[in-house]
């Protein structure tokens, strides 16, 4: 199963590292990574999405929160959260295909962001399901670049 | 007072209490060198090779349960160390490993001796650290003690600039404690679990005490004493956890796994109630993980969080220091009554009666289980044995019976031959009145000879038991059982004279032949209390490590000297290690 695992960690030089080394020496998954620093300087938070059982997703816990730099670790999954993602993505635009692609965007409550001759450059957030669909809903052929920033997410109550 | 970068990195030493260290000058560290030359509080040992510091640190540290410290340059000296951190890591052993590295202004340049030494340790330490600035020398020191000496034990690495340590600023004060947010080791366990865990304990009816490494590290022998004596159950010890428990006690029933006792693998197997005591379910362990302890219920007690349901799932997690948890499981069965569990002893001592390390002697050969029982006789149990890896570890962990904590010095985890010399050295500094052995084959002793030198230079009188069948012994036998005899590699043709050899290193070399030398062999030699003595006793070279189970078999499916000589394996087996 997908999770979405939160991680808080001291904002030291080599931490990332430490987290893409353990999920590499371990053949732990890692479907996407997001890492910046936060209101506090001081720590930095890591959003990693994995795929596994029940068995290797408390194993990926665990052996996070064994990092000497990690501070905190949240299985977002397992709790009320929201998670968003960010499409860029880079569409070739004529004006047999404008109109649909039109409403494709608005549907997915995208916005073009730049406009050239022939391509439209196009945002889109939200959770990943509804940027793959966004994806899906395009003319492959059409589709010149894709850029995704990967998962972040949050818990919904205060105290997360 | 000004004081520059490598001054303060003493000081910082001598305030965690360092008194020995062990090390290699080189161009990146030289300046720590010249500090530690102008004071004498620090002893430091110089080995002839950077491994052999780290495996010497580590013995020290086995033996003394304080942290071992070693002492590095940059480039080849860290590379030539990492084997020995990996050896500390897996076996959670206290260390912290001090490098130098190139000047700040070259990190990245590909400068001459420069190795990202940062990245090359971090999946082998528990926490390594890049100094960049002078300023945090000592908080640095500071932390990586407390880190590498609490919680689970392990080695922590701390990279220096040159640069960093000829820089000067005003003596910066010492902390007297640490309090990191993101590093909170768990001391207890929680109570309602504790209680579950009584609960389990009380009613069960084919119980067994499996307790491992975490019991001497955590120097929790007493209690588990008191734990197991206080209920009568049987225990059984792992190759990490022997002397925790004494092996001369009626409740011990063997060493467990690969090579431990037919009861022991038998009565784990069976068992109703398993009692995991800072152990960690290793596989050579649990055997073929699909047959482990297929009717148990698992109670399991461990510092580290994430050794609990990482090999197999467990019915009670008990998280805590060892120490602790069985002071807090004593405290909660204090006079309540166990169920009969009469008909198991019954059970188990007929498994017992089956003599499972029982071996034939051969006229004119010398049997490597003699020699090991020969070592015990002479010392009358009270040596400290350190082993290289192999046949002649499992011989030594099976015929020297440990009593006590902290006498079986050996690389468990990672398998380290090499290991045994330097930590035999490391063992004799921390324990300086105790008889040392060293029990090795011509193999390992091979990986870290050159450590015969520094033992002459700072006088570590140590007994080397070389076990001499010219065969790497463990690889012989897994050929013999598992690829038809064909024995790839593992033959030495041209060994050394080991007895002019250790004599040119200024020891005692004695060659044993016949089994009639050997006793006077051994009782020679540790009359010889301030001399190293290298015996090299040449053992029956087709002698295999008995019993076992088969790679792929679970505990039940053991093999018994004299009854399965040829052991055999499926694809399964073949695949694992």
């Amino acid at each position: 199963m997908r999770h979405i695992i939160s991680v808080m960690l001291e904002n030291e030089a080599g931490a990332l590292s430490r987290v893409a080394g353990l999920f590499s020496a371990r053949g732990y998954n890692i479907e996407s990574l997001t890492v910046a620093a936060t209101n506090d300087e001081t720590l930095s938070r890591m959003t990693i999405v994995s795929v596994g059982d029940d068995g290797i997703i408390e194993q990926i816990v665990k052996q996070l929160d064994k990092l000497i730099d990690v501070v905190k670790v949240t299985d977002l999954t397992a709790t009320e959260h929201v998670e968003r993602e960010l499409l860029l993505v880079k569409i070739d635009v004529n004006p047999n295909t404008q109109a649909d692609i039109d409403r494709q965007i608005d549907r997915f409550s995208g916005k073009i962001i730049d406009v050239s001759e022939d391509t439209y450059l196009v945002e889109v957030a939200g959770q990943s399901k509804k940027i793959n669909e966004f994806l899906d809903s395009l003319d492959v052929s059409k589709i010149l670049e894709v850029s995704r920033t990967g998962v972040t997410g949050v818990c919904q109550k205060r105290e997360g | 007072m000004k004081l520059n970068g490598a001054q303060i990195l003493v000081q910082s030493l001598k305030n965690e209490g360092v008194d020995l260290i062990f090390g290699y000058p080189g161009g990146a560290v030289l300046h720590i060198y010249d500090a530690l030359d102008a004071q004498d509080d620090i002893k430091h040992i110089l080995v002839r090779h950077e491994q052999g510091a780290t495996h010497a640190a580590d013995g020290y540290a086995r033996t003394s349960g304080k942290t071992g410290v070693v002492l590095v340059t940059s480039g080849p000296g860290i590379t030539n160390a990492v084997t020995g951190i990996a050896t500390a890591h897996m076996d959670s052993i206290p260390m912290v490993v001090i490098s130098g590295q190139v000047p700040s202004a070259l990190i990245g340049n590909d400068a001459f001796q420069e190795v990202d030494a940062v990245g090359i340790t971090r999946s082998c330490v528990k926490h390594n650290f890049l100094i960049k600035d002078i300023n945090q020398i000592s908080s640095t020191i500071k932390k990586a003690f407390h880190i590498a000496s609490t919680g689970r034990p392990g080695p922590v690495l701390i990279d220096i600039p040159k640069d960093i340590t000829i820089e000067q600023i005003d003596e910066p004060a010492y902390a007297d404690a640490i309090n990191m947010r993101s590093y909170q080791p768990v001391v207890d366990a929680e109570p309602e679990k504790i209680t579950k865990a009584a609960e389990l304990i009380l009613s069960a009816k084919q119980p067994i005490i499996y307790a491992g490494g975490g019991c001497v590290i955590g120097n929790a022998d007493q209690e588990l004493r008191e734990f197991t004596r206080e209920l009568g159950f049987p225990i059984t010890l792992t190759l990490m956890g022997l002397g925790a428990y004494p092996a001369k006690d009626e409740l011990f029933i063997g060493m467990l796994g690969m090579h431990g006792t037919y009861e022991a693998n038998m009565s784990m197997h069976d068992s109703d109630c398993v009692i995991a005591v800072g152990a960690r379910f290793d596989d050579r362990i649990t055997a073929n993980i699909s047959k482990f302890c297929p009717t148990a219920k698992i109670i399991h007690i461990d510092i580290d969080p994430s050794s609990i349901g990482k090999n197999v799932a467990v019915d009670v997690p008990l998280v805590g220091e060892v120490k602790s948890v069985l002071q807090d499981l004593i405290q909660a069965l204090k006079g309540k009554k166990t169920a009969d569990i009469s008909a198991w002893w019954s059970q188990i001592n007929e498994w017992r009666s089956i003599d499972s390390l029982a071996y034939q002697t051969k006229e004119g050969v010398i049997k490597p289980q003699t020699v090991i029982e020969t070592l015990y006789e002479v010392t009358k149990g009270e040596a400290i044995v350190t082993s290289d890896v192999g046949q002649h570890q499992m011989w030594a962990a099976q015929y020297y019976h440990f009593n006590e904590p902290r006498r079986w010095i050996n690389s468990g985890g990672l398998g380290t031959m090499g290991f045994g010399l330097p930590a035999a050295m490391g063992a004799k500094l921390a324990d300086p009145d105790r008889d040392v052995a060293c029990v090795t084959g011509e193999g390992s002793i091979q990986m870290m000879l050159q450590e015969l030198s520094t033992m002459l230079q700072y006088n570590t009188p140590v007994k080397i038991i070389n076990l001499n069948n010219g065969y790497l012994g463990m690889v012989r036998q897994w050929q013999e059982f598992f690829y038809e005899k064909r024995y790839a590699m593992s033959y030495m043709e041209a060994l050394p004279d080991f007895v002019k050899l250790a004599e040119s290193y200024g020891h005692i070399g004695i060659k044993v032949e016949k089994e009639a030398d050997l006793k006077p062999a051994l009782i020679e030699a540790f009359k010889l209390k301030d001399r190293t003595v290298f015996l090299d006793i040449i053992t029956d070279p087709n002698e295999n490590v008995f019993p076992m189970i088969p790679s792929g078999a679970g505990h039940n499916e053991m093999l018994l000297a004299g009854r399965d000589d040829m052991a055999s394996t499926n694809d399964e087996g073949l695949n694992l290690v």
